[in-house]
């Protein structure tokens, strides 16, 4: 799952980046260098060198099947659960490689989230849901930390009002948008770092969306956020960074603003253009 | 042998009808005149023709000849001879069968009997004469009609494939016809129990000790005829069974499906199976030879009592057997939880372990229990087991170093042997044969329900 | 890390913490824990697999060998036929164990008194006379002649040779007394007591003695039991497949069929028996005991099973297949026959071996339909009175003899190499014919 090649950039090489970027006023918070990943024989990314900012919305746009939804499974290794998957490169998180022997992997996903493409609440009731995670890293034990945790996380998702009657109702059985926000406030009760979304808003109607992306945007204060989507409007809406992965490379990464007026590489052109989808 | 003279025969004019069709619509064909279904058809049909009425009427005619035969031959009989008792009047049946098939029966034979037997012998090669006769003109008039439909115009194929279809549903149909015959016969039977012993007596009474009057005209048996005893003593291995089957079945389809490498998996998961193709007559004798004096040595050494046959043996050795039912079924189930659900766990920071059981398991659970519950119908019905190794005192205890024995037991030592087939003691183990049926009917199909609505939901 | 990097905020150090790791520790114990007790539920199944196995094999596998005892039999016409007329009546009658008698006393002639003398006789088997028997009525010219043959021992005989009772005892606790034993030893001297391997397992039938019991009627019985399932169960299990597969509207009809067959793979096979028993034997009046009865009520049973592996080998033919030749204008029988059975056909194969062998197992049922009875002939034909084999093993792990024991285990091992060998010929032909669509 992890080959660590000779010549792969060391810890100490990042941290100066990152150290020069820190002088520029914004820190680092997940640093890409040179990942490859192969899906047995194939290789479905390319070498990608990306660097995602504390605190702001990084999206990942491009056409289907082009890796990103790979990259972001990487960032938490949750390609570590698919069999024939093999990550080469460097990617650290606060400094530190995430496949090294400082961080677990248990450890590195408390600290970096997810939210799935498509809702994903357990079968169990909403309460629940959200208490799982406090609970098996120990966050909270006693009743009134656990009720708080809840109110905090429901609060934050924007779903409180909505089901705080409700709380011990199964989780699925909530509209679309509703599960979703579920999910990402089951996501915040762990008390995250990153949260990763993966194409968050394709399963929902147009105003569960955009209740997610209001959110998207209250979050991005405490969480640094990447978001996969094929929606390039939202992806203009909720981000300060832009980065376009075209056919497993990382072709160009900019502010959001720059990628959308004025694009560098004539890929990116194209893709924003609506020449290829 | 007879019989086989005349499926032979039929079976020749059945073929003989084949090619007879066959070249007939040839003929017809012949300058370029086009039919509409190809020779073969044609030659189907006429052996359709040919073969099936006389078939049916064979079919018929062999299985009622005996009872229409014996029942002529006993109507030849004196009245006295004739106006006895149930019991008797098949012992009368019996002897004149017997010395029909030259079989002595140990006594001097009546000579009304002697004779009737002779009638009976007459009677029956009559009838396989005229079986032969009938037979064979049904089948020739079959095949004169068919053969003489055949022209350009018939539609041989569209006919023939009509009659396939109509043998199609009715294979179909042997499925309902089976579980009626299951459901009539049990229920007729355990009606005729229930008229001698009341059910309420049957199905709550404390003692089963089925020994009824030797003398067929004694009035009132001394049998009695509670059953909860044998209620208790299945219940007592069934719980047994599952507490060895279900943890351990459970546990391994958990690790063979979330932990163990593919080739584990491939070499281990065939050889469970073979667990499931022992037959039970084997585990029966493994356990009354090896499991019951291992339990006992264990038992005297720890200083408890155990009997030399005990609940808990026969219960392991059963709870052994039903594991790759449980693990093959959890497996499925399990398999069946969506990988998202695990995403999900796993993106929150859990452990595989913790995945499993708080999320994964609960959401396989009605599918798990639906699991459960169809091994616990196959433990309940389970006989050879708990016959040769639980053996059949009729206690009332819930202590698994006991002897114990089972509803399925006893159906099997009441109807082996030769028994009149009308005293409360062999219509008992119809009464129990109903119950047991109903029990396990009812978990099947809960156990059924359970698991297609779990699959709908994750579907 | 340099300490540029250094500025952690405040709301990771939980997951840095000590207490964190420590706790981690604890979950990661926690799962090696839960690991090894699926490792142990599997080694625990394999082990209690093996253990039968095991058991069987160690205590059949002395059941392959039978001890034989070398006798000069003087086939004395003095005895047998006396008139000298050579009478096939005269000769069936004779005192054959007289001869066995004489040819044992031959080698022990200071064994005169009567009780010893008829713990001699006890060495070999009480159906040795029989053999004997047989051996003139085959052949009346060896009356007159002296032979040296080699009979069959004794059970006892058998066990204590073989080392299954053990030799150095008391004499209270054996069944062969110390006397026996000085003249097996004797015996054993001169070349006259061997172990060979037991044919008569395999061509005698049933038996009381345990010595003269073998297998062959009950073989027999199965094979004739399950021609006639086969005969029945194939034919009407896959035209029932057929029909709901292809044909069958999808109606409520259809509908109670399926809970029907579903429900029928799940009734407790005594079930069957008792619907043997009161339909077959009671209403129809058929032979008891015979294969034909015995092939029917297992027919039923194995129904269920050969219908729903027919439907699964039709469902995974694609619909292409259909739909191609439904598009060059075949009718939808001729369409099932002639392009979807052919290609269900290795599936359907498959799931009919192994309804059989399942079938083959099977004891219960055909208890109630009078399988069980002790029948020594072996049967000629589908309407003889018959047992199956895994009846005669029920049957004989009742019996109380030693020699039993050992029977019943070698018996449950040829049962078993049967299971493996058409297990394996599914699979064999499972793995040839597979086609991946």
């Amino acid at each position: 799952m992890n080959i660590r090649t000779a010549v792969s950039p060391t810890a100490a090489t990042t941290a100066t980046h990152s150290a020069a970027l820190a002088v520029a006023g914004t820190r680092v918070k997940i640093a890409a260098k040179d990942v490859k990943v192969y899906y047995g024989a194939k290789l479905a990314l390319k070498g990608i060198n990306l660097d995602l900012l504390e605190s702001k919305v990084t999206a990942l746009i491009g056409p289907s099947g082009c890796g990103k939804s790979t990259f972001l499974r990487c960032l938490n290794r949750m390609n570590d659960t698919i069999d024939n998957c093999r990550v080469e490169g460097l990617i650290t998180l606060d400094g530190e490689d995430i496949y090294g022997r400082h961080i677990d992997n248990v450890q590195l996903r408390a600290r970096v989230g997810m939210v799935f493409q498509k809702p994903n609440p357990f079968p169990k009731s909403i309460y629940d849901n959200i208490v799982y995670g406090p609970k098996i890293h120990g966050i909270a034990s006693t009743r009134d930390e656990l009720d708080e945790i809840v109110e905090r996380s429901l609060q934050r998702a924007g779903l409180w009002n909505e089901v705080k009657d409700r709380l011990r109702e199964p989780g699925t059985g909530l509209s679309g948008g509703q599960q979703q926000r579920l999910c990402i406030a089951r996501a915040i009760a762990v008390d995250p770092e990153v949260i990763l979304m993966d194409e968050p808003c394709s399963a929902l109607d147009p105003i569960a969306t955009a209740h997610v992306e209001e959110l998207i945007d209250e979050l991005r204060e405490n969480y640094t956020i990447v978001i996969v989507t094929h929606n390039m409007q939202q992806a203009a809406r909720v981000s300060q960074k832009t980065a376009f992965f075209h056919l497993g490379d990382m072709v160009e990464c900019n502010d959001t603003e720059e990628i959308f007026t004025n694009p560098r590489d004539e890929r990116t052109q194209g893709y924003i253009t609506g020449r290829y989808g | 042998m007879q019989l086989t003279v005349l499926l032979v025969v039929l079976l020749a004019l059945t073929v003989m009808g084949y090619h007879m069709g066959r070249s007939r619509a040839v003929a017809v064909a012949g300058n370029g005149v086009r039919l509409h279904s190809v020779p073969t058809y044609h030659g189907l049909y006429v052996a359709v023709w040919a073969g099936l009425p006389a078939f049916l009427l064979f079919a018929l005619w062999a299985a009622l000849q005996g009872s229409v035969a014996l029942h002529l031959a006993l109507s030849g009989l004196p009245a006295d001879l004739t106006n006895v008792s149930e019991q008797a009047m098949s012992l009368l049946k019996a002897d004149i069968l017997n010395l029909a098939h030259g079989v002595s029966t140990g006594r001097e034979p009546h000579p009304a009997i002697l004779a009737a037997a002779r009638h009976y012998n007459e009677l029956m090669a009559l009838g396989h004469w005229s079986l032969l006769a009938v037979g064979s003109i049904v089948a020739v008039g079959g095949l004169w009609i068919a053969r003489s439909q055949i022209s350009v115009s018939l539609r041989a194929r569209n006919r023939f494939e009509r009659v396939v279809s109509v043998a199609l549903v009715l294979c179909s149909l042997v499925a309902i016809l089976t579980t009626i015959g299951i459901v009539m016969s049990l229920l007729l039977e355990a009606i005729r129990f229930f008229a001698r012993v009341s059910p309420l007596e049957f199905l709550l009474g404390l003692h089963w000790s089925p020994q009824t009057a030797m003398r067929a005209d004694q009035v009132g048996s001394s049998g009695e005829f509670g059953a909860v005893p044998l209620f208790v003593g299945t219940l007592l291995i069934t719980v047994i069974a599952m507490a060895v089957a279900v943890p351990v079945g459970l546990m391994s389809a958990i690790y063979m499906s979330e932990y163990a490498p593919a080739k584990v998996r491939a070499a281990a998961k065939p050889v469970l199976e073979i667990l499931a193709g022992i037959p039970t007559v084997v585990y029966g004798f493994f356990a009354a030879l090896t499991m019951a004096p291992f339990v006992r040595t264990i038992g005297q050494g720890l200083g408890l009592g155990v009997s030399s046959e005990s609940a808990l043996a026969a219960g392991f050795v059963m709870g052994v057997m039903i594991i790759p039912f449980v693990s093959s079924l959890s497996d499925d189930v399990i398999n069946a939880v969506p990988q998202a659900l695990r995403d999900g766990s796993y993106g929150l920071g859990a452990t595989k372990s913790e995945t499993i059981r708080q999320v994964v398991l609960p959401a396989a659970l009605p599918g798990i229990v639906g699991a459960v519950m169809l091994a616990a119908s196959r433990a309940i019905g389970e006989t050879m087991i708990v016959t040769m190794a639980a053996g059949l005192s009729a206690n009332l205890t819930a202590n698994p170093l006991n002897a114990v024995t089972t509803v399925t037991t006893q159906i099997a030592t009441l109807l082996v042997g030769d028994q009149e087939f009308n005293s409360p003691k062999t219509l008992s183990a119809f009464g129990l044969g109903l119950v047991l049926f109903v029990v396990t009917l009812s978990l099947n199909m809960i156990a059924l329900r359970v698991v297609q609505k779990y699959r709908e939901k994750y579907d | 890390m340099t300490d540029l990097a250094q500025e952690s905020p405040i709301v990771t150090s939980r997951y840095q913490s000590d207490a964190f790791a420590a706790r981690l520790r604890r979950r990661y114990a926690a799962e090696r824990r839960f690991k090894l007790a699926g490792m142990a539920a599997v080694g625990f199944s394999l082990l209690m697999l093996a253990v039968l196995l095991g058991s069987i094999v160690v205590q059949g596998l002395p059941a392959f060998l039978q001890t034989q005892i070398r006798l000069e039999v003087n086939f004395d016409p003095a005895v047998l036929d006396p008139s000298g007329k050579r009478d096939r009546q005269e000769l069936a009658q004779a005192n054959y164990q007289l001869l066995v008698r004489n040819a044992l006393q031959s080698v022990f002639p200071d064994v005169t008194e009567r009780g010893d003398r008829r713990k001699l006789s006890d060495l070999v088997s009480s159906g040795v006379a029989f053999h004997l028997r047989d051996r003139v009525m085959d052949d009346p010219a060896v009356v007159g002649t002296r032979q040296s043959l080699w009979v069959i021992a004794a059970d006892d005989v058998d066990q204590i040779v073989k080392g299954a009772s053990p030799r150095d005892v008391v004499e209270t606790e054996r069944r062969i007394n110390d006397r026996q034993l000085a003249w097996l030893d004797v015996l054993e001297a001169n070349g006259a007591l061997r172990t060979t391997f037991n044919w008569t397992l395999f061509t005698a039938g049933d038996s009381r003695e345990p010595e003269l019991a073998g297998l062959q009627g009950s073989i027999v019985g199965s094979l004739l039991t399950l021609i006639i399932t086969m005969v029945l169960a194939v034919p009407v299990g896959v035209a029932a497949a057929v029909y709901l597969e292809e044909f069958a509207p999808k109606n409520r009809w259809t509908d109670l069929i399926e809970v029907n067959i579903s429900n029928l793979a799940a009734v407790p096979s005594i079930v069957y028996g008792l619907l043997g028993l009161a339909v077959f034997l009671n209403l129809f009046g058929m032979p008891r005991s015979a294969p034909v009865v015995g092939g029917v009520v297992m027919s039923l049973m194995t129904l269920p099973i050969i219908i729903i592996a027919s439907r699964a080998a039709l469902k995974a033919v694609p619909p292409s297949i259909r739909e191609a030749a439904l598009g060059v204008g075949a009718s939808r029988l001729q369409m099932v026959i002639h392009h979807v059975l052919p290609l269900a056909m290795p599936g359907i194969l498959t799931g009919t071996i192994i309804g059989m062998a399942h079938a083959l197992g099977e004891t219960a049922p055909l208890l109630m339909i009078g399988m069980v009875a002790f029948i020594v002939d072996v049967p000629a034909g589908f309407l003889d009175s018959a047992t199956v084999l895994p009846v005669q093993i029920y049957m004989w792990a009742d019996s109380p003899e030693r020699a039993f024991t050992e029977r019943t285990s070698a018996a449950i091992l040829i049962l078993l190499a049967f299971l493996i060998a058409m297990n394996a010929v599914a699979v064999y032909l499972r793995k040839k014919f597979e086609r991946r669509w």
